[in-house]
């Protein structure tokens, strides 16, 4: 091809790709869809709760059956976790620079606050991973915790209501974050379509809010004695 | 004929390298047929005539197609009107007695040339990496000798209806050039004229955006928004999906090819 031809003759490769913000978005888009995948799970799973200490007790050791399957899980998460906020944060980064003199006066007509603030609302959203860990899975934040009573550490604890608080909050952040964040990954990976990008929106919003109001529904039902 | 006054915070900046500030002017009878650029000649005039610098701003067809005219009032690009370039801005859209303040572009690749006035020579330099075809010059080719079926005869034409104005990245809360990017590789994308360069020209454009500085999309849709021509962000995901594509799929060139 001349000299004169549109663009570069060799093929990109991974670090050029990931250096676009087209291709970082990508890699938080994948990732988001995998920890997206994961909440809608985890989230019916909790609704187990509902059925009494025996049955969610069994269900939550029938999920550590297999240590392989379990770490496998483990790390494909975390992994998706950890590449998604190193993408967060270098895009703040890229964007920070793109405007070094913010607007005096700035008006928006059709950015909502939830497209605005991904990056508060997926803060916070790592600040509760942390503490949901180490409250629920190691226990290390649990003032009762007993290994292997889920029941009994999750009913406990979501009587106080700061705690119960807490969770429900984030719930919030998780909606926000969700509601834009499933309709803008089908922008990031390119499967938008004028056709169908209101039944995306809507999907978005009604996933975002199943998945959040599912996961609150536990610490409703423990707080209102529904569940003890 | 209505007339009324209005008070305009305008940002002054002499150049690139000094700090501006906003200065308070009055407008005073401003008519309601006048377009926004002229409520400024207006102004300017005023300016001169009482030993002031006159407010610098882009502009030069005045009818909303050559994409020279563009800064922010209150907040929005091109002011309130949408699909509307802030040449063809008529003042019938303001209250007599408003507070406008007005601001350049804001972006690190758009720097302040003076006052309103931003250098947008960035989107040149995406332009010239890829956002055209090589195609033979000589004698014109026959009228309809490469068919384009019209669903992508009007989408491209949509997407070339991108002025270049730059209200996109000054509005994006990120200053992403998305939308633009994305129009110009949409409009040669749908043609059968623009096949044989698609994945150089997305590639190379879009490395050429990220050399020039421009954040990323975050889907908050507020570039379509503003877009005096209405340019939507459908384009952005077609850009997207062929960025993805080209980057999977793109060949190498041979050294020696083609030779059977
Ligand atoms: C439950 C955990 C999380 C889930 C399910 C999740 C999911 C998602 C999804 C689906 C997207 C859309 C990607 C796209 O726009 O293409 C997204 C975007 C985003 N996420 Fe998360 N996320 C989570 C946690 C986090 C955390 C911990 C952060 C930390 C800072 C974060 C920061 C962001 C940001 C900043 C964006 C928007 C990127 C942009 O367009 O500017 N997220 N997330
Ligand atoms: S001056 Fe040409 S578009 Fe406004």
């Amino acid at each position: 091809m001349s000299a004169t031809s549109a663009g570069a003759a060799s093929p990109p490769t991974a670090p050029s790709f990931y250096k676009a913000t087209i291709g970082k978005k990508v890699v938080m888009a994948l990732t988001g869809t995998v920890g997206a995948g994961f909440v809608v799970v985890h989230m019916a799973g909790n609704l187990g709760v509902m059925g009494g200490a025996e049955s969610f007790n069994r269900y939550a050791a029938f999920l550590k059956t297999s240590m392989l399957v379990l770490w496998a899980a483990r790390l494909v998460l975390l992994g998706s976790v950890v590449l998604h906020i190193r993408a967060a944060l270098q895009l703040y980064a890229l964007k920070a620079a793109a405007r070094p003199v913010p607007y005096a006066k700035k008006a928006y007509r059709a950015a909502t606050p939830a497209s605005r603030f991904m990056i508060w609302s997926g803060s916070a959203l790592g600040a509760f991973l942390v503490f949901h860990i180490l409250h629920f899975t190691t226990g290390t934040l649990h003032p009762s915790f007993i290994e292997g009573n889920v029941f009994h550490n999750v009913t406990s604890e979501f009587q106080k209501p700061l705690i119960a608080g807490v969770y429900l909050v984030s719930m919030a952040f998780l909606f926000l974050h969700l509601r834009h964040g499933l309709y803008s990954l089908t922008q990031s990976l390119g499967l938008s379509h004028p056709r169908y990008v209101n039944t995306a929106k809507l999907v978005a919003n009604a996933l975002a809010f199943v998945v959040a109001a599912g996961f609150a529904s536990v610490p409703l039902a423990v707080l209102t004695a529904v569940v003890r | 004929m209505r007339t009324f006054s209005l008070t305009l915070n305008v940002w002054r900046q002499k150049s690139a390298s000094e700090p501006g500030k906003f200065v308070t002017y009055k407008a005073p009878n401003v008519s309601e047929h006048m377009s926004f650029l002229e409520m400024l000649d207006v102004v300017n005039d005023d300016l001169i005539l009482t030993g002031g610098e006159p407010i610098v701003f882009d502009h030069d067809c005045r009818e909303g197609i050559c994409g020279s005219c563009g800064f922010m009032i209150n907040g929005i690009a091109h002011g309130p009107n949408r699909a509307t370039t802030v040449c063809q801005l008529h003042m019938r859209s303001f209250k007599d007695g408003e507070e406008l303040w007005l601001e350049p572009w804001r972006s690190a690749a758009f720097p302040v040339v003076k006052d309103l006035a931003v250098d947008r020579s960035a989107f040149d330099r995406v332009i010239a990496a890829g956002g055209f075809v090589t195609a033979p010059t000589g004698s014109a080719v026959d009228g309809n000798a490469i068919l384009v079926p019209k669903p992508d005869a009007d989408l491209a034409m949509d997407a070339a209806a991108c002025i270049g104005c730059g209200a996109c990245v000054a509005s994006c809360p990120n200053g992403s050039a998305a939308l633009f990017s994305a129009a110009k590789i949409g409009h040669l994308g749908f043609l059968p004229q623009g096949q044989p360069e698609r994945d150089n020209r997305v590639l190379a454009m879009v490395e050429q955006v990220t050399l020039e500085g421009f954040g990323h999309c975050t889907s908050t849709g507020e570039c379509e928004a503003v877009c005096p021509k209405g340019i939507q962000i459908s384009y952005i995901a077609r850009m997207n999906r062929d960025y993805l594509k080209a980057s999977i799929a793109k060949r190498p060139e041979a050294s020696v090819g083609g030779s059977g």
